[in-house]
């Protein structure tokens, strides 16, 4: 059984003037465990909409999502997400203080959440950085501290929305290369939302196309066996990818414009 | 240091400047037995701090404006807070603060002495009047402006309701709060002076409402002077507070 099951997932938002937005129609999908599952998609195809869902931050208008089995019952530390911003973290709180927070919450001990804290600070570069606060850091390390704050609690799976959207093209070069560091090491479920083609071919094991939106659901669903050496930007299983990935995704990019124009 | 060195040496020479300017419009441009140069007002305070008056009726408003200031945030704050997060509790009393702050403490002076009397209590109150609304608003605001994704962060990292109040939406609402106090200490002073120049028996302002009877101009603007200097330290000590014990929320200028 798969982890994620999204079931004919429906998502409707009533506007105030009383008219309806169908976000997302019909969409379904089974993520397996340990599976990273990229989501890609133009904007306002209501990609976000389907990782909030997961999330547990908005309900579904219809349709059933369930996370080992189990329906979900709004927001839980079973799935941590990860921002595309930094207004998610805490900054009244020390580097530290962020990543123990989950812990915190639940009650771990000082010296062992601070132990765990501290591991997972190490995990995503920021050794010693731990009693910094968010204002003195940069976006790369903002992000990771995210990162290390959503593994901290050890959740289930990662929810990541565009985390890397935010960031000049080096640090998100240099974070893709971390993030696939780090759950190559740690085994994590992840479902990352998208827009850029190249950072899906490098971090996914499949990616999933959406239609350009309203009423979205997936197009087709891609495979990336590539290796890591493979998944260089000239090779040759790298363009592959690429352009069925191209293929599928030239139209609703074509579709999206004409609609927001 | 040497910058930190500079900057209170720039400071100063603003000062300094202020009285330079006091003192060239005193002597030379509207040189009056109604308009005393800083040397006078200065002598004439010490000789007021050895008496015992000065610091009769700065002390007489100081207390006040704390007492009146305390109250105030004490009862705001939580009420704010309870503004920002429930709906209900916005629409219940949103008819008393957005009515009632437009009425100013001054106006209430009157109304205050007839119903609390001339000695501490109408001063409190109308301290507490004049503080509450700013720091309700301000609090209020605080908690609106909590970024969605700090709340959603916390819920997925396990966080319940209470937990997300307590330690999401209430410390980042704090540099709200501070600011809404700062303003409402400002609001004190000129609420104090009002109330004492109506109805006191003590106090600065009665201190400019007494020496106006006797045209003790010097005594008037050392009260002016005073006014000035304990603002000019309430302020710097807010401030300073807060940078020395709540650095990381520090308020929203």
């Amino acid at each position: 059984m798969a982890l994620v099951q999204l079931a004919q997932v429906s998502k409707v938002y009533r506007s105030l003037q009383g008219s309806d937005y169908v976000a997302v129609r019909d969409f379904s999908l089974d993520i397996e465990a340990g599976e990273f599952f990229c989501l890609l998609g133009t904007s306002g195809c209501g990609k976000t909409t389907v990782l909030n869902m997961v999330a547990g931050f908005e309900k579904v208008s219809a349709g059933d999502i369930r996370i080992g089995g189990k329906p979900i019952a709004g927001p839980a530390a079973d799935r941590g997400v990860v921002f595309q911003g930094d207004d998610s973290l805490y900054g009244w709180l020390s580097a530290l203080g962020n990543v123990e927070f989950g812990m915190r919450m639940r009650g771990v001990a000082r010296d062992e959440r601070e132990k765990k804290a501290r591991h997972y600070i190490e995990l995503v570069g920021l050794k010693g950085q731990d009693h910094k606060h968010p204002s003195e850091l940069s976006g790369g390390m903002k992000q990771r501290i995210q990162i290390a704050r959503v593994l901290a609690n050890e959740p289930q799976m990662l929810l990541m929305d565009e985390p890397f959207a935010a960031l000049d093209a080096h640090t998100r070069a240099d974070m893709q290369r971390e993030l696939k560091r780090i759950c190559a090491a740690t085994g994590k479920t992840v479902l990352f939302i998208t827009h850029d083609i190249d950072e899906a071919i490098i971090l996914a094991d499949r990616i999933g196309v959406m239609h350009a939106g309203p009423a979205s659901k997936l197009k087709g669903i891609v495979p990336v066996t590539l290796n890591e050496q493979e998944r260089e930007r000239t090779h040759d299983g790298f363009v592959e990818v690429y352009r069925q990935v191209h293929e599928m995704i030239r139209d609703e990019v074509a579709i999206a414009l004409r609609r927001t124009h | 240091m040497r910058a930190s060195l500079r900057g209170v040496g720039i400071y100063l020479l603003g000062f300094g400047s202020l009285f330079l300017i006091w003192h060239v419009l005193a002597t030379w441009v509207l040189s009056s037995v109604l308009f005393p140069t800083p040397w006078k007002v200065i002598l004439k305070a010490i000789e007021l701090a050895e008496d015992g008056t000065l610091w009769e009726h700065s002390s007489a408003s100081l207390a006040r404006i704390a007492a009146g200031f305390a109250g105030g945030s004490v009862i705001g704050i939580p009420v704010g807070l309870a503004i920002g997060s429930f709906p209900i509790v916005r629409r219940l009393l949103e008819p008393y603060t957005e009515f009632l702050r437009f009425i100013p403490a001054t106006a209430l002076i009157t109304v205050a002495v007839i119903w609390f009397g001339i000695g501490e209590g109408s001063k409190i109150f109308l301290i507490i009047y004049t503080t509450i609304f700013i720091v309700i608003i301000n609090t209020a605001a605080g908690v609106s402006a909590v970024a969605p994704n700090k709340i959603r962060a916390a819920r997925s990292l396990g966080a319940g309701p209470a937990q997300v109040f307590f330690f999401v939406a209430l410390p980042a609402t704090v540099p709200y709060i501070l600011t809404g106090m700062r303003l409402a200490m400002a609001n004190s002073f000129v609420t104090i002076v009002a109330a004492e120049l109506v109805a006191a028996n003590n106090g600065l302002g009665r201190m400019i409402w007494d020496s106006r009877m006797y045209m003790l101009v010097d005594q008037i603007f050392v009260a002016l002077l005073v006014l000035g200097l304990l603002g000019f330290i309430a302020d710097r000590l807010f401030r300073w507070g807060i940078y020395a014990f709540a650095g990381r929320f520090s308020p929203v200028t």
